[in-house]
């Protein structure tokens, strides 16, 4: 009798974030399954027109599409393995116990908690090619032999960017590492020790197999967020063709050239990718972790 | 011997750790005490480390020529509406998630977190579309409704961890007492839920507060453009002149309440990212 009440009020609980869900997902989303098979403007300045699978056939050869993909592809794998590098290594300063590391917690929590927006400006301009502060001081440090434009030289703006992008979601990383290295035992760095094992040896025995699956959530979310990036490198460098992600090129395509029917298929496409990538690692690296 | 290489593995650590702190502070350092130099001292080849000379002109140039007070209003508007609405709407949601029976519970939970990882992308036409169909394109409500996209089911899937973590007997005693579910939820639960929901609302918030691809693409004009958009396109008199000072005005002025937040928050900030991301 209670249960049954019960049940009815918890459905009267979940339904109003049902209908969001519906709302701000469910039905965009299938908008975009539907539209994608139509030659349509976002105006509809035109009467749509059924088209098949023609803009998905249009998508296997369209070069612009291809360097996004790849340029994505680069983004991401780049910058997800200098984070999680860069991210153990700063887990592993701060777990360690010293005086202070309440500091370099706060610090690194900095760029964590800036905009991305303004962390892409705030390099832009410390990257400026005449008054940036990084010519300035690579210069007279002699790192650099003369002023560089990072951010105009094609071959150096995705470098550039991906730095920054480093800068700003490491912390992140950090922070599920380290909460990932609070859960190991203590005791058995204690046994190793007697036994002893070096401190090289008890990394690579304990700290690392004990830490896989706090590697690898945070290795899933960060990759499945550099996989939509846009922020950072719409800022930067706008829809610059060397640097253009999937995203990037998505947007441009449905609200710039206002192709409502391309790219809807663009969009599914990336959502295609995130899935079929979801999918594998959970497939391969999940299991890992779950053993 | 040993004492003189321990010595320096200390001293190596800390230069490692000061690496850490530099690099992760002075970027925002620097754009401080930019925001704070009269441009010729900006664009001088030599620059001072300090803010000097010192004005405050980059700041009165930013809220009196560009709209940047109204979007700053838009962004506490926008930002504020969407936390709060995930937050109502999250709660009752997790209650029930969390701590009722309710068949379908595996099914909604898998499609909450799947939501968490949806790309904002792929529904940035459809949205589009919807918000003007149904008159909400540049309006607030719009874009805190598309908010919702991201802010709702983190909120969810973070609350559900909180209420499931509370003991059964307090539930129990209250319904001994003759307390309807709906009056355990608000006056047992709810307060024993706090500190959660100061976290998840205030990550909601932070996520709001930085959003830019729906800010760019649902607005038109200073009426509703909330701060990000703002700042990306910040321009001078001419395309030549970028006005670094005002923007990093600009930049120092959103940023600052956010590190405030962080660093009064950190700890529970630091335990929701982490209850939300491990329990992922």
């Amino acid at each position: 009798m209670l249960t049954q009440r019960q049940v009815r009020l918890a459905w009267a609980l979940v339904l109003p974030t049902l209908l969001v869900v519906v709302l701000v997902a469910g039905y965009p989303l299938a908008q975009v399954f539907y539209w994608s098979f139509f030659r349509a403007d976002i105006a509809f300045v035109e009467p749509p027109e059924f088209v098949g699978f023609k803009n998905y056939l249009y998508l296997l050869q369209d070069p612009d599409f291809r360097q996004a993909l790849w340029n994505t592809v680069k983004f991401t794998v780049i910058s997800v393995s200098l984070e999680t590098l860069l991210g153990l290594a700063i887990a592993l300063v701060i777990h360690s116990n010293f005086k202070g590391r309440g500091l370099v917690r706060t610090a690194i929590l900095i760029p964590w908690a800036i905009p991305t927006v303004v962390s892409a400006k705030m390099w832009q301009w410390m990257l400026h090619d005449v008054y940036g502060v990084i010519n300035i001081l690579g210069v007279k440090l002699g790192f650099l032999s003369q002023k560089v434009a990072f951010l105009a030289r094609p071959e150096l703006v995705l470098p550039a960017i991906i730095a920054v992008d480093v800068w700003k979601t490491t912390p992140f990383m950090a922070l599920l590492l380290l909460a990932g290295l609070q859960l190991i035992p203590e005791e058995l760095y204690e046994a190793a020790s007697i036994d002893g094992a070096t401190r090289w040896q008890q990394f690579w025995t304990i700290t690392l197999p004990l830490l896989t699956p706090a590697l690898v959530v945070a290795l899933i979310f960060r990759t499945l967020d550099a996989l939509r990036v846009f922020d950072v490198i719409f800022v930067m460098s706008g829809v610059n063709p060397a640097t253009r992600t999937l995203a990037v090129y998505n947007r441009q395509t449905l609200i710039d050239f206002q192709d409502l029917g391309y790219g809807s298929a663009i969009s599914v496409a990336i959502l295609l990718l995130i899935f079929l990538f979801v999918v594998v690692y959970m497939r391969t690296l999940g299991r890992e972790a779950l053993r | 011997m040993r004492t003189w290489l321990r010595l320096g593995n200390r001293l190596l650590f800390y230069l490692l750790v000061a690496f850490v702190v530099v690099y992760s502070a002075f970027p925002f350092y620097w754009a401080v005490i930019s925001s704070f130099k009269p441009s010729d001292a900006l664009f001088a080849s030599n620059p001072s480390f300090l803010p000097l000379p010192f004005t405050l002109d980059h700041y009165r140039n930013v809220f009196l020529q560009a709209n940047f007070g109204r979007n700053l209003l838009n962004s506490v508007v926008v930002a504020g509406g969407a936390t709060l609405l995930s937050l109502v709407l999250g709660v009752l949601a997790a209650y029930a998630l969390g701590r009722l029976p309710f068949p379908p519970r595996n099914a909604v939970l898998y499609l909450v977190l799947a939501m968490t990882m949806f790309p904002q992308i792929s529904v940035l036409g459809g949205l589009f579309m919807l918000l003007r169909q149904a008159g909400l394109f540049n309006t607030h409500l719009g874009l805190i409704l598309s908010y919702l996209l991201f802010t709702l089911p983190f909120t969810v899937w973070v609350l559900v961890g909180y209420f499931k973590g509370l003991p059964r007997e307090l539930e129990e005693a209250a319904y001994v007492d003759g307390a309807t579910p709906l009056q355990t939820l608000v006056r047992i639960m709810l307060p024993l839920t706090g500190p959660g929901l100061v976290t998840t609302g205030l990550l909601a918030f932070i996520a709001a507060w930085n959003e830019y691809l729906f800010a760019l693409t649902f607005t038109v004009g200073d009426k509703v453009k909330t701060v990000p958009p703002a700042i990306a396109s910040f321009g001078g008199a001419t395309p030549f002149e970028i006005p670094w000072g005002s923007i990093m005005a600009a930049s120092v002025v959103v940023t600052v309440p956010l590190v405030v937040l962080v660093l009064i928050f950190q700890q529970r900030i630091v335990a929701g990212l982490t209850a939300g991301a491990v329990k992922g």
